[in-house]
């Protein structure tokens, strides 16, 4: 009997502890040195040796039961406390982080980067070259001779009859072409200048070129590669349309258009097979070697990707025009 | 160039409507930039008569009329035009007429008399802008006949962008040419009957430059009347054709120019002192054009003379001296043809272009010079009359071009095109062009007719082939090729490596032009010689950049203008250096630059709202030094004209100068229209697209000490090479060194400041006793006390 209103008052005991302390106490004031069971223990020695086991197991099934009812409390004890912590530190999540954001490339990088990809991966090598160009790269290893009308319709800035600001970027073209030996595959993006201000014409504009020259490079090739080419690019298979043209540095030329939304064909790029004329001009023999070589307008690709309506923006760099291409 | 599609069909008439012929011109290469009406939308308007043409009672300024347009009665209309009379006929607007705008002719009363309809003028039928009183018709006009059916003006202006290659179609006679080889069609040319002198006035013509003029031909034409007006139907064909017309003589030549493409002129017979010499002009010899300026001719330019001066730029501009006028009687008419290489750059040497300019640099059938002649006589003799005299022709044969002979081989066609085209199909489109075509073995032998002088070698023939063939008609095909590998150097740092890492650290880029404001440059550059656009846009686009930073300073202030409060843009590109030893005299170096400017941080809830300053700007160079793994990257004092001079530091790599960072010069912002403190750098691509291969050592197994020392030095002591001289002292251990604190004020002497480093010491073999690692730190103040003054605190 004296056990179980022993158990009773310890379980109360624990049951009313609010602390880890007060726990501690009750453990000590049941179990400890001088605790309520060990005294009980103690007591043991003055039973008889039959009623010995019988009374021990009883004492020690009442030390289990505190014991674990102690354990019990104190889980209980410190998850209260784990909580009532983690409830004090508590914050608002939706307050702005403390990030610093990315910037953008400027939309006409980000459209250069997206075509230098799609021909990097047919092994097309990325060549760049001088903006300020000497005659002979400019025009006349490009079949255009002095005097030809081509040269009138580039609105050339010239520094002297021979110096000038370059109008495409063929003479990297050129300059490979003089330094290493076909098979040649590549693209050269850059910076271009015609003497040109309006609404739909600025000073400097961008232009990717590529070029091919292998054994058997033909016309259906050509196609086959600005046709994939604009479907990769636009994402979607627009109407593509060969249109035969001129350029004194490819025969056959030819002006690509892509049918807009509008249901206007878009001039988007020129291209043709490389005239022979150029092909000497670099000594490489028209007749072993054929080539193509294109040329696009960066701004108009990106205009018509991005739905931006007014070419000068690109040059303005104003942040709020240049923050939406992300 | 502009024609008119009507003036086409009468020479070629494919039963294609106007878009579908416009579409299939520019599928051919005639590219069709668009097509206007040639009028406006107008309906109800006839051919009438004035009957009857009074004053009206009430106004001073109006006329009654009555008017026939047919019908059994006339009409009675109230017309306020000045040239309003009796007798004339008029373009009548009837009642239920709808003029262009929808404009619908009612009964009307006006100032008390009945109108019932309208006179109209050419603006008010959108035909041209003339509203100097009413249109005019021919007194033949058949009255009651509908205007539109009368003047044939459901036509269209069909403007086409012709390529330099194909002078051959600049006049409706190439066109229609073109058009009939796409449709399979004959041309009807219109006939040409030679006209038989009927006096012996002539003048006779040499040839002294044979090369550049080797046929001129020229005819005298007595007692002609320029005060005649051209005919109605003269007028609109050239008006459709974008041309105004002048006097009966100019549209005459106007006329054959566009109908034939060959330019004629026409001088005044009376002011040409004997005969006529086709020659180059001497060096500064002079001539007044037709446009009353005067020129001073270079010994390249081939002109027209007489006995005593010259007469006319060849194929160029005509001269005033011997230019027809309304009172000029006799006249003699020239139709030559002048070699492209005569012409080419000549007129624009006089910032001159014409359309006869335009058409002879670029080429004119040899052998139409006689037809134009004929053309011309005649059309002059229906409207002015006179008498013509005998054509005087000198030629030099051996000088004429002659048309090339090319042959075209089966397989280099294929080869080129890719797609086998059928034998017997190449034949037929060569010998539509006009070819005479020969089969051979290996190919086809193709005489180009003369007026395709652009057919010369292999290659044209095979574009003629594709082009006639159709573009579309050829398959798209993946190209196939050698799958060699490219090299991809691993030391290279693609500059997009660091164009991404400025934009993950913030940074917009931007694009600016590379042309700069001279006044600018020259105010921040003192020191460099820009290279000078002649004829820049503007001038503050004239000078070539010798740095990104004047761009990126605008596009900064053009910012701060919009309330952009946090600036940090970059951009990549060359800057152009005088340089004679320099290609084309300029060194065009690759550089990246970038600017900073106002806040350091957006705003933010926990943040402050301090400005960029000086190690802001540090901070991103070395983060893009850090790209290279370099570790030899110092940055020095130094001083440029731009920057602020205490705010200025030079980066070296090794012993190289890389580039400058620093703070604008206070003394440019109101220059360059910025607001705060601006911060820049710029580094030279070349120098720091390099990087090293890294090369891997084991990582110590052993423990790191760390020791932090301070020490107090004099303000003027360069952190940087006290840092760099640690690493130099040679302690063998030493793997890690930072400075934690700086500090100035309290407890430090004034002209003093107090540096906190912390050492870390380890070494790969062994744990390091302590008295080990307490002689190194022992070394190190030892060496910066006796280096640079240094004293240690306690």
């Amino acid at each position: 009997m004296e056990l179980d209103s022993i158990i009773n008052q310890a379980k109360g005991q624990i049951d009313a502890a609010e602390d880890a302390a007060t726990l501690d106490q009750v453990r000590v004031e049941f179990m400890g040195k001088k605790g309520k069971l060990t005294d009980m223990l103690k007591s043991l020695g003055k039973l008889s040796a039959e009623e010995r086991p019988a009374a021990g197991q009883k004492i020690n099934q009442a030390k289990q039961q505190i014991q674990q009812a102690i354990a019990a409390k104190g889980d209980a004890l410190r998850t209260a406390e784990m909580n009532k912590k983690l409830a004090e530190e508590a914050i608002d999540v939706t307050l702005p982080g403390r990030s610093v954001l990315p910037g953008n490339l400027h939309p006409v990088s980000r459209t250069i980067a997206r075509i230098e990809q799609f021909f990097s991966e047919l092994g097309f090598a990325v060549k760049t070259g001088p903006e300020v160009e000497d005659g002979f790269h400019n025009f006349d290893a490009l079949n255009i001779p002095a005097n030809h009308p081509a040269r009138a319709d580039h609105d050339t800035f010239y520094f002297n009859p021979d110096v000038m600001l370059r109008t495409q970027t063929s003479g990297v073209q050129i300059r490979t072409m003089e330094a290493e030996a076909p098979p040649l595959r590549i693209i050269s993006p850059g910076r271009v200048y015609r003497n040109d201000y309006d609404q739909t014409h600025t000073p400097m504009f961008h232009q990717v070129e590529g070029l091919m020259v292998d054994k058997n490079v033909s016309f259906t090739d050509l196609k086959g590669i600005l046709h994939d080419f604009l479907h990769h690019f636009f994402e979607e298979s627009l109407e593509v349309r060969f249109r035969p043209s001129y350029f004194p540095f490819t025969e056959p030329s030819a002006e690509v258009d892509v049918m807009g939304k509008n249901g206007q064909w878009l001039e988007v790029l020129g291209c043709g097979m490389v005239h022979p004329n150029v092909l000497k001009a670099v000594n490489i023999d028209p007749e072993e070697y054929t080539g193509f070589a294109f040329g696009m307008g960066v701004e108009r690709l990106t205009m018509l990707r991005y739905g931006v309506t007014d070419l000068r923006a690109f040059f303005e760099n104003d942040l709020r025009f240049l923050k939406q291409f992300k | 160039m502009k024609i008119s599609e009507k003036w086409l069909r009468e020479w070629v008439n494919p039963s294609l409507s106007t878009n579908e012929l416009s579409e299939q011109l520019s599928m051919a290469g005639l590219e069709v930039d668009g097509a206007e009406p040639v009028a406006g939308e107008f309906t109800g308007v006839l051919v009438g008569e004035v009957v009857e043409c009074g004053q009206h009672p009430n106004a001073d300024k109006l006329r009654v009329t009555k008017v026939s347009v047919g019908g059994d009665e006339l009409l009675d209309i109230v017309c306020g035009a000045p040239n309003c009379r009796q007798g004339i006929k008029v373009a009548v607007a009837v009642v239920g007429a709808v003029l262009p705008g929808n404009f619908k002719i009612k009964k009307a009363k006006l100032r008390g008399e009945p109108s019932m309809g309208m006179l109209c003028s050419f603006s008010e039928l959108g035909i041209s802008d003339d509203h100097d009183g009413i249109m005019e018709l021919p007194q033949d006009a058949p009255i009651g006949k509908d205007l539109r059916d009368y003047l044939n003006l459901d036509d269209a202006s069909i403007e086409i962008d012709l390529t330099p290659n194909r002078a051959d179609c600049l006049g409706v006679r190439g066109i229609a040419r073109e058009v009939g080889v796409l449709n399979n069609l004959d041309v009807c040319e219109p006939v040409i009957e030679d006209v038989a002198a009927q006096s012996d006035e002539k003048r006779s013509v040499t040839l002294s430059a044979p090369e550049a003029c080797p046929r001129y031909l020229g005819r005298v034409i007595n007692g002609v009347n320029v005060k005649a007006d051209s005919p109605l139907w003269l007028k609109e064909k050239l008006r459709r054709s974008g041309i105004r017309s002048i006097d009966p003589i100019v549209d005459v030549t106007n006329f054959v120019l566009l109908e034939l493409g060959q330019p004629m002129h026409a001088f005044n017979l009376n002011a040409i002192e004997g005969a006529i010499n086709v020659r180059m002009a001497e060096q500064g010899e002079e001539i007044t054009l037709l446009d009353e300026s005067t020129v001073e001719l270079s010994d390249n330019t081939l002109v027209i003379a007489d006995d005593n001066k010259a007469l006319a730029m060849a194929g160029i501009f005509g001269g005033l001296h011997s230019g027809v006028t309304l009172e000029t009687t006799d006249i003699l008419l020239e139709s030559a043809f002048f070699a492209p290489d005569a012409i080419m750059g000549r007129a624009r040497q006089y910032g001159l272009h014409t359309d006869a300019s335009h058409r002879y640099e670029r080429g004119v059938d040899p052998q139409l010079q006689r037809k134009a002649m004929e053309r011309a006589t005649a059309l002059v003799l229906e409207i002015c009359g006179g008498t013509p005299g005998p054509v005087v022709e000198a030629v030099d044969d051996a000088k004429l071009p002659t048309s090339a002979t090319v042959t075209l081989r089966r397989e280099r066609l294929h080869n080129v095109l890719g797609v086998a085209i059928n034998d017997d199909n190449v034949s037929e489109i060569l010998r539509r062009l006009g070819m005479d075509v020969e089969k051979t073995d290996a190919g086809w032998k193709a005489d180009a007719p003369s007026y395709r002088f652009d057919i010369a070698i292999e290659e044209d023939l095979i574009e003629e082939v594709a082009r006639v063939y159709g573009y579309n008609n050829i398959p798209n095909v993946a190209p196939k090729a050698t799958l060699s590998m490219l090299p991809a150097k691993e030391a290279e740092l693609a500059v997009g490596t660091l164009k991404a890492l400025m934009v993950d650290r913030g940074f917009n880029e931007a694009i600016t032009y590379s042309f700069v404001d001279p006044k600018v440059q020259d105010a921040l550059f003192p020191e460099h010689k820009s290279l000078v656009l002649p004829h820049p846009i503007s001038s503050d686009m004239s000078v070539m950049r010798v740095s990104l930073w004047p761009g990126l300073l605008g596009a900064a202030a053009y910012n701060q203008k919009r309330q952009q409060s946090r600036i940090r843009m970059f951009e990549t590109g060359l800057r152009f250096i005088a340089d004679a030893q320099a290609p084309s005299g300029v060194s065009q170096q690759p550089v990246i630059g970038g600017v900073l400017a106002g806040r350091r941080m957006d705003e933010h809830w926990d943040g402050s709202d301090e400005q960029v300053d000086f190690y802001d700007v540090k901070g991103e160079v070395e983060a893009l030094l850090a790209l290279t793994g370099r570790t030899d990257i110092r940055f020095e004092s130094a001083a440029h004209s731009a920057l602020h001079p205490g705010m200025t530091a030079k980066v070296l790599l090794g012993e190289k100068e890389v580039g400058l960072l620093g703070a604008v010069h206070p003394q440019y912002t109101k220059l360059l229209g910025v607001s705060g403190r601006p911060f820049v750098f710029e580094l030279d691509l070349t120098a720091i697209t390099g990087r090293n291969l890294p090369e891997a050592v084991p990582v110590s197994k052993y423990p790191a000490n760390r020791r932090d020392i301070a020490i107090t030095v004099k303000d003027e002591v360069s952190v940087g090479s006290l840092l760099s001289y640690v690493e130099k002292v040679g302690v063998n251990q030493l793997v890690g060194l930072n400075l934690f604190d700086v500090y100035k004020g309290k407890g430090i002497e004034p002209g003093y400041k107090s540096l906190a480093i912390s050492l870390t010491l380890q070494d790969p073999e062994k744990t390091l006793e302590e008295a080990e690692i307490q002689h190194a730190v022992d070394t190190v103040v030892k060496s910066l006390e006796t280096k640079f003054g240094a004293a240690l605190r306690e």
